[in-house]
């Protein structure tokens, strides 16, 4: 059995996320995204791969959506209603309401850029009927045989982790995820899951960033420096998700400082994605969702809506502009109106595309760009970078990964060079087998399997009865990550001989069976033959003669009880120091380890041994030794410290 | 595993309740109170009505039993306690493991439970219930405050109505309230609980999404699936590691407001516990049969017929007569305000209240008369607020108002727009500075005991063109007592609460389960043609429901399996287990542990077999040992009269070192003074032996 990863997309790149997944003879694809650097068929993931004859319905079991990024979604309004996918689409509440905002706002963009339409309004929206929203956690029965299941990611409201399982193989595609919480969402958070593949981003596979505070205020000093300057902000963002969260941060700074200077959202920022995030309260962070009542955090006061108007207005501002990485549109023409005044500033996420202008200015301090042959922008602004991303660092996603302990693990969503490093690390740090596929690239990982058995209850009953070495772990001692979800997925482990007691009983034609060793000979109708050792040999105490010539005149052959006793006693202090983690049992005439006995024999002739011609010595006494195959090496190292305890013995 | 029915419960407000006992777990199915009791109390007494109760001739009468019409000096005039489920107490709360509620009003009762001590059970309940059961709790306490300020604090832990002499002079109808109809009940009171307790309570709730799997002890896997009923009521289903369970509560199949029953989810579990006595409160006119579990079942319905079956169990619902329900309410509140009355709707049903609500803002607009709707209740603010936020738990209509952006309940814009009023009490400043008559008023609580209600409708009641709609189920006769003479019109409405009978065949027919636990008390209603699949319950009767299955499954993984060293004897192949078991989620696994296998003892600790003495000298002798067999028969050293190749006999070992080897029928033992020499014998025997 084997599971088939075909990198569709964001293979040692960022942009058009698509991975299709072969589990079982089940086929999902995670993510259908579009590439924002490109404008020919490269924007798109080669759907031909999948299916050439273009039955996609068969080809594929299900589609299953992260977030709303259009790097993770822009391709799938054109795979359904161009391509003509029409089985299952999975994603969460949030991502399925404020998806269709982020493709119309695209699309519409597109439009502007002069571009061939790849979909149209009608396609987002009969697109979008198709979707089947899911609740985090919740177990999704997508056929008989597989089963989904979203985990909160962070990174931007409604983004998930996807769970999925066919049998005995099973497997986790992260999407875009951020291990801390930030303004306005949680940190991610998984169950500790039994996996053979993780599929995880890599944009920050070597960056290990400090804390979040001191960033955020680099950025509000850069802000306010250019308004307090009479200077206007640009703040090129996509419509959901980056821009509610600085939004979040400027209106608290605005109140602090008491700033009066104006907040204006373009068209495509419509205040009405407030009305979305109102009623997604819940999968907003922690702070949020507890002051929703009194306060919602997307009431947001200072801002206002722009105006074409306004671009040329004199005094100071700040403009979130769509769309994001200054691909085009309206961001756009802001920016070719603002950029050559350097009082003026632009500020861009963490990361832009390559192709994109965003990533030109990012790349060097360009002083002039070229739009394309005949327009060429002067850039005298100030350009700001923000150092904190929604996406989690290398610490995270190395956190993740051990956290996860995944048989095998795949990187995606990177830069070549930098997922290279974070590969050694896994497989050297972690030693899991790890892989960066390039696009259009299958990477094949063997899958668990399991046979199954009936148990007998004698067994079941004998590994479960608790004895000392029987753990239970729980979320105690689990990290951080799923520390509010699975304090009920406590779990017994049995790792000891008690194991090693059943037997496996495999006959043609019927269910393979795991019984009792007690069990078996029942079952195939054989007598047990016991096979035991035993030894009987002589020692020589001082202490016995000594007990012996004060109570006793006569040379008494036999000894008292109590000096029998006494002599165990002194053997089981003595193996007691030496043998420090066994169980001994002093029966008082007896010694008892495991299936080991030791007691004073008294016969004249004890078959056990194999001198019986001791040297009459009258100080000695036969220890009688017997026990069972399975304490062998044990009962070796008892005998030898017995006899050590005493110089005298034969 | 065993099943007791603690209580059949009564009616939407008062759930059923009962115990399971599954893999060795103690097992609560929902923790309600039983509010109807209420009744048994005389709400607030108005300043001058407080003296009259006491009047002598009023006792005299109780006093001398006299059995006339009941008034309002029958009620018990005390600060009110609370009636829990009758069977629950008799139960050691400690011994509980799990808590399985099911609906908000499941929940109710939950605090008498969490603080007892030693009370350590693992609750689950669905996100939406438990915020939902919290605010309830709080209301009831804050509504209950009221009552107690006006009472003072209880001196004695006993009260005063609960002593014999008070209750045998309660006429028969409130007697039966206090007792029950078997007098065992008295037990079942409690004075409330306090806000602290509801606090604790829900600290110690575990939440869950529908569907969301929870595992206690890795054993048992719960989950749950939503009802219908109300937003956030469910159904579970219990896997544990030889039962599959899926509990069954009052169900809808198509609601307004709630997600809709999710039936399939319930699919693939052996046992079924039917626990929905919806039918029970109707009045069923016809006596028809409904009932033929699953005569048809010996073929197994192909998937296309499955499908088409859950789709006419959605088709043909009632929702569409619900609707009517609520426009016919809308439409006599339409015709009190128009003459001048005023409305008062004391229904403590969330859906219900969101849907009139809408219904009613919209009838009043279109009738362009202007009459305000106020909600009057300590949590009415959050939970409507709350309602807003939870596209993940209602209907696919209302979620199809998320994914266009608009607000998935009217309320939001109606109060937006000053239509409707949220105050938390009938005293708030607010409230009185904005009331306005006639007006419309939704508040709790319906036993007309406690909260609001109280006040209006002693403010309204001698008002002949006002109106109280009441939720059938409620005793009128009773809860109107304190407010009598009534010149209000009253208005006494049913509404959805579970399956109806027809509908339970081709549901079992869909789920398929092996057995079903049904209770007697419907089992009338219905025709029970296979009855070696239906086990009946009635309250405080415990079943025990044998196991299906035997043997537990367990998982080996493959690349354990292809380590393992195989024998073959007769038919079957056997081997030696190795690895760590796992216990989790229910499953038993088998996986390779951190040890490598080899370091591990690979030498048979079981034999069979009788060992051929002589063949075992010659593999002796290949290890360059070598000894001299000595017969003998019995433990006697007879040596001279060995008669069997079999009978017992001692080798003597010589060489390299003196050993002996006792070989007997059942047993052999090895006699060696050295580690060497004893293992080397042990391999030789493992040889002249079967063993593994
Ligand atoms: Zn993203
Ligand atoms: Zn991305
Ligand atoms: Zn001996």
């Amino acid at each position: 059995m084997a599971i088939d990863s075909l990198v569709l997309g964001a293979g040692q790149e960022v942009g058009k996320s698509c991975v299709v997944v072969s589990i079982n003879g089940k086929r999902i694809m995670f993510d259908c995204g579009m590439h924002m650097g490109y404008t020919d068929s490269r924007r798109y993931p080669d759907f031909s791969l999948i299916s050439n004859t273009g039955d996609f319905d068969n080809a594929l079991t299900c589609v299953v959506v992260t977030h709303f990024h259009l790097d993770h979604i822009g391709a799938l309004p054109y795979f359904t209603e161009v391509c003509g996918y029409k089985g299952p689409i999975y994603m969460t509440y949030p991502t399925k309401a404020l998806a269709p905002l982020m493709l119309e706002d695209y699309r519409k963009n597109m439009d502007r850029r002069g571009e061939d339409e790849q979909f149209t309004s009608d396609h987002i929206t009969e697109c979008m009927k198709k979707v089947i929203p899911v609740d985090l956690k919740q177990t999704v029965q997508v056929d008989k045989d597989l089963q989904i299941r979203a985990y909160y990611a962070g990174h931007v409201i409604g983004a998930a982790m996807f769970y999925a399982k066919v049998g005995d193989a099973a497997m986790v595609y992260t999407g875009d995820y951020n291990m801390t919480p930030d303004r306005h969402l949680g940190a991610a958070q998984i169950d500790r899951l039994q996996l053979d593949l993780v599929i995880t981003e890599s944009t920050y596979a070597t960056t290990i960033r400090d804390s979040r505070y001191g960033r955020e205020r680099e950025f509000l000093k850069a802000v306010h420096t250019c308004i307090a300057a009479g200077g206007k902000v640009l703040i090129p963002t996509f419509a959901l998700g980056r821009a509610q969260e600085l939004c979040i941060l400027l209106e608290d700074y605005w109140e602090r400082m008491n700033l009066k200077v104006p907040i204006y959202f373009s068209a495509g920022l419509t205040i009405q994605a407030n009305m979305y995030y109102k009623m997604l309260i819940n999968w907003t962070s922690q702070k949020i969702k507890e002051t929703y009542a009194t306060r919602n955090a997307f009431d947001f006061k200072n801002v206002r809506n722009f105006d074409r108007s306004l671009i040329n207005a004199p005094g100071p501002c700040v403009l979130f502009a769509t769309p994001g990485m200054i691909v085009g549109g309206f961001s756009l023409e802001v920016f070719m109106q603002w950029a050559p005044s350097e009082m003026n500033l632009v500020t861009l996420p963490g990361y832009c595309v390559a192709g994109t202008i965003g990533h030109k200015l990012m790349s060097g301090k360009p002083t002039k760009i070229d739009l394309d042959k005949d327009t060429q922008i002067d850039v005298r602004c100030q350009i700001h970078q923000l150092s904190f991303s929604p996406h989690t660092d290398a610490k995270g996603i190395m956190d993740l990964v051990k956290f996860l302990s995944p048989k095998h693990a795949i990187l995606v969503h990177g830069e070549k060079p930098k997922m290279a490093t974070l590969k050694e690390r896994i497989q050297s740090e972690l030693g899991i087998p790890c892989y960066c596929p390039a696009n259009n690239e299958t990477v094949t990982v063997p899958s668990t399997h399991y046979v199954k058995a009936d148990a007998s209850e004698t067994f079941i009953r004998s590994c479960l009865n608790p004895n000392f070495k029987f753990s239970t772990y729980s979320s105690v001692d689990k990290s951080y990550l799923d520390s509010k979800y699975s304090k009920a997925a406590s779990g017994l482990q049995v790792s000891d001989e008690r194991v090693a007691e059943g037997i496996l009983v495999v006959e043609k034609g019927k269910k393979a069976k795991v019984i009792h060793q007690d069990e078996l000979l029942l079952m195939l109708g054989d007598k047990k033959h016991e096979v035991q050792f035993a030894y009987c040999f002589p020692m020589h105490t001082e202490r016995l003669q000594k007990t012996r010539t004060e109570e006793l005149p006569s040379a008494d052959t036999l000894l008292c009880d109590l000096d029998k006793c006494t002599l165990i006693n002194q053997l089981s202090m003595k193996l007691s120091n030496e043998l420090s983690d066994a169980n001994i049992l002093d029966l008082g005439e007896q010694l008892q380890v495991e299936s080991f006995r030791v007691s004073i024999c008294s016969k004249n002739s004890c078959p056990h041994r194999l001198s019986h011609s001791v040297h009459n010595d009258s100080e000695s006494v036969f220890l009688c030794c017997h026990w069972s195959l399975r304490d062998e090496k044990l009962a070796w190292k008892i005998i030898s410290i017995m006899k050590s305890s005493s110089p005298h013995t034969t | 595993m065993k099943f007791t029915c603690l209580s059949k419960g009564g009616g939407f407000h008062f759930s059923p309740c009962h115990m399971l006992n599954v893999s060795g777990f103690r097992i609560l199915l929902d923790c309600p109170l039983d509010l109807s009791s209420l009744a048994l109390f005389s709400p607030v007494p108005v300043a001058h009505q407080a003296h009259e109760s006491l009047d002598t001739d009023s006792v005299i009468r109780k006093k001398q039993k006299i059995e006339k019409t009941l008034d309002a000096n029958d009620l018990v005039h005390a600060e009110p306690w609370y009636k829990t489920v009758k069977n629950l107490h008799l139960w050691d709360a400690s011994f509980i493991d799990v808590v399985l509620i099911s609906s908000p009003m499941g929940m109710l009762g939950l605090p008498f439970l969490t603080r007892t001590r030693d009370f350590s059970a693992k609750i689950y309940v669905t996100e939406a219930s438990a915020r939902i059961g919290q605010l309830l709790m709080e209301d009831l306490v804050s509504m209950h405050m009221e009552l107690r300020q006006f009472y003072g604090p209880e001196d004695s832990c006993f009260p005063q109505w609960m002593r014999w002499e008070e209750l045998e002079v309660l006429p028969s109808e409130l007697r039966k309230i206090a007792l029950g109809k078997d007098c065992e009940e008295l037990g079942a009171w409690m004075p409330l609980y306090s806000a602290v307790d509801v606090k604790d309570c829900m600290r110690k709730v575990q939440t869950l999404k529908y569907a969301e799997e929870a595992c206690y002890n890795g054993t048992l896997i719960v989950k749950a699936f939503s009802s219908g009923l109300e937003i956030g009521t469910c159904n579970w289903t219990i896997n544990g590691p030889k039962k599959n369970i899926a509990y069954i509560s009052s169900s809808i199949f198509v609601s307004m407001h709630a997600m809709d029953f999710d039936f399939l989810g319930l699919r693939g579990n052996d046992l079924i516990i039917y626990s929905d006595f919806s039918s029970l409160d109707k009045n069923m006119e016809n006596d028809d049969t409904y009932f033929d579990p699953v005569t048809s079942s010996s073929g197994r319905d192909d998937v296309s017929n499955l499908e088409e079956m859950a789709a006419s169990l959605l088709k043909d619902d009632e929702s569409a007569e619900e609707i009517e329900k609520l426009v016919f309410i809308c439409a006599c509140a339409l015709d009190s305000v128009r003459v001048g009355g005023s409305v008062l709707v004391p229904i403590d049903r969330l859906g219900v209240v969101l849907c009139l609500l809408e219904q009613m803002s919209l009838l009043l607009e279109s009738s362009s008369l202007k009459v305000p709707i106020y909600i009057i209740s300590s949590v009415a603010e959050e939970l409507l607020a709350f309602t807003n936020i939870i596209p993940e738990w209602v209907c696919k209509q209302r979620q199809e108002k998320l994914f266009s952006g608009e607000p998935l309940f009217a309320h939001v814009k109606l109060i937006k727009e000053r239509k409707i009023h949220v105050f938390p009490a009938v005293h708030s400043p607010e409230l009185l500075t904005n009331w306005q008559e006639p007006c419309v008023v939704f508040c709790p609580n319906w036993s007309l005991r406690l909260g609001p209600v109280v006040h209006l409708l002693r403010h309204w009641c001698s008002d002949p063109n006002s109106l109280l709609v009441l939720e059938s189920g409620v005793d009128a006769d009773i809860a109107l007592l304190p407010f009598k003479p009534m010149a209000m019109k009253v208005l006494q409405c049913s509404f959805l609460s579970g399956l109806s009978l027809q509908k339970v065949q081709p549901l079992l027919k869909i789920l398929q389960p092996k057995l079903v636990l049904f209770p007697k008390d419907l089992s009338c209603k219905i025709q029970i043609s296979e009855a070696n699949m239906i086990f009946l319950f009635s309250e405080n009767e415990t079943l025990r429901i044998p196991s299906s299955k035997e043997s537990t499954d367990i998982d080996i993984a493959t690349d354990l399996a292809s380590k393992f060293r195989w024998k073959t004897f007769k038919q079957e192949t056997i081997t030696r287990l190795e690895g760590e078991l796992f216990m989790d989620h229910g499953k038993h696994r088998l996986l390779s542990g951190f040890q490598p296998a080899n370091s591990k003892q690979q030498r048979p600790l079981v034999h069979w077999g009788s060992p051929d003495v002589k063949v075992l000298l010659t593999e002796l002798s290949k290890m360059g040992i070598s000894g001299t067999i000595k017969q003998v028969t019995d433990d006697a050293k007879s040596e001279d009269d060995a008669k069997s190749e079999n009978a017992a006999a001692i080798i003597d070992i010589h060489d390299p070192e003196k050993a002996l080897i006792d070989v007997r029928e059942t047993g052999t033992v090895i006699i060696a003074a050295n580690e060497n020499l004893a293992s080397h014998i042990v391999k030789a025997v493992d040889i002249v032996l079967d063993g593994i």
